[in-house]
């Protein structure tokens, strides 16, 4: 095949696809009915986890980053961290003003 | 010798490095978002009943309808590549349609969630606006920037992803050589990714 181009190409299959839809419509529904409820502190912290799951989702077969080379996944990798520091070292910031 | 006159039989081109390319772009895409999300947070943090009180107005049918149409329509893009791998090129491009068409729906479903705000005079620098508190101004010039600056980008990817289909359809991508649909594929994610973030901070958390 195109062997020389080394171009990984992995294809996702269709049901693959179609079943992170589903699981992503869940996980949508799930959170719309889950804050709907007064929890306090809690609705902020279960929506955001549902939608870190679902981006997880997204980034690993959408973007296909599960069959991504080591390279590209340690980047995505690294700024998601840089990104959490900022929030982080923002928020000590702001805490301790 | 050999190894140039091979070079030049071969097309010049490299795929993985257009991907990686098109990653360390979507990073700066997520930094920029990044420091809305941020701005958001602190400012949240700052005026928690004003954010609660403003967040209140914001309709979660719009925001719901709107999260699934990009949903589907991230679906459909990512199935238009399956389809052109497997050298399906007609249902590549009607996948491409059905995503475009979803951006579409998307967009007419802002132009009405926005116009309900004008409506009640809720936009930047409007006179209720500017009569309410620091915290409720705050919230909505959030909420229209973040909106706003989404909504740029499901434009400019409904953009890109017809110069793929036009692209398709002239046969310069093809099961070969697809790297220009996987690229604009990402982009799309790129869009749907955010709003994945950006729909239960603005619509859900109260």
């Amino acid at each position: 095949m195109t062997e020389h181009h080394s171009t990984s190409a992995h294809i996702t299959p269709y049901r693959t696809l179609a079943t992170v839809l589903v699981v992503l419509l869940g996980l949508t529904f799930v959170t719309i009915e889950i804050t709907s409820f007064d929890l306090k502190a809690w609705n902020v912290t279960i929506a955001l986890l549902v939608a870190c799951l679902k981006g997880y989702l997204v980034l690993s077969y959408f973007m296909h980053l599960k069959y991504e080379n080591l390279l590209t996944k340690i980047l995505v990798g690294m700024v998601i961290v840089l990104f959490a520091l900022i929030i982080i070292i923002t928020y000590i910031d702001y805490l301790f003003r | 010798m050999e190894h140039q006159a091979k070079a030049h039989l071969l097309e010049h081109r490299d795929d993985e490095a257009a991907k990686l390319g098109m990653w360390l772009f979507i990073f700066t895409e997520i930094l920029l978002f990044g420091g809305l999300f941020l701005v958001y947070a602190v400012y949240r943090a700052m005026y928690h009943t004003q954010f609660h009180e403003a967040s209140l107005e914001l309709n979660v049918v719009f925001g719901a309808v709107n999260t699934i149409v990009l949903l589907v329509s991230s679906m459909a893009v990512a199935m238009a590549l399956t389809a052109l791998q497997e050298n399906k090129v007609k249902l590549s491009r009607q996948l491409i349609w059905l995503t475009v068409l979803c951006a579409l729906i998307f967009m007419v479903n802002k132009y009405f969630e926005w116009g309900a705000k004008f409506e009640h005079d809720i936009y930047p620098g409007s006179e209720l606006l500017r009569k309410l508190e620091h915290g409720h101004i705050l919230y909505y010039g959030l909420y229209f920037a973040m909106t706003g600056l989404h909504a740029l980008h499901v434009t400019v990817g409904m953009i890109i992803l017809i110069v793929v289909e036009r692209r398709i359809k002239a046969g310069k991508v093809h099961a070969e050589k697809f790297v220009f649909l996987e690229n604009a594929a990402l982009y799309w994610h790129l869009v749907d990714l955010i709003w994945i973030f950006l729909f239960p901070l603005l619509y859900l958390i109260t």
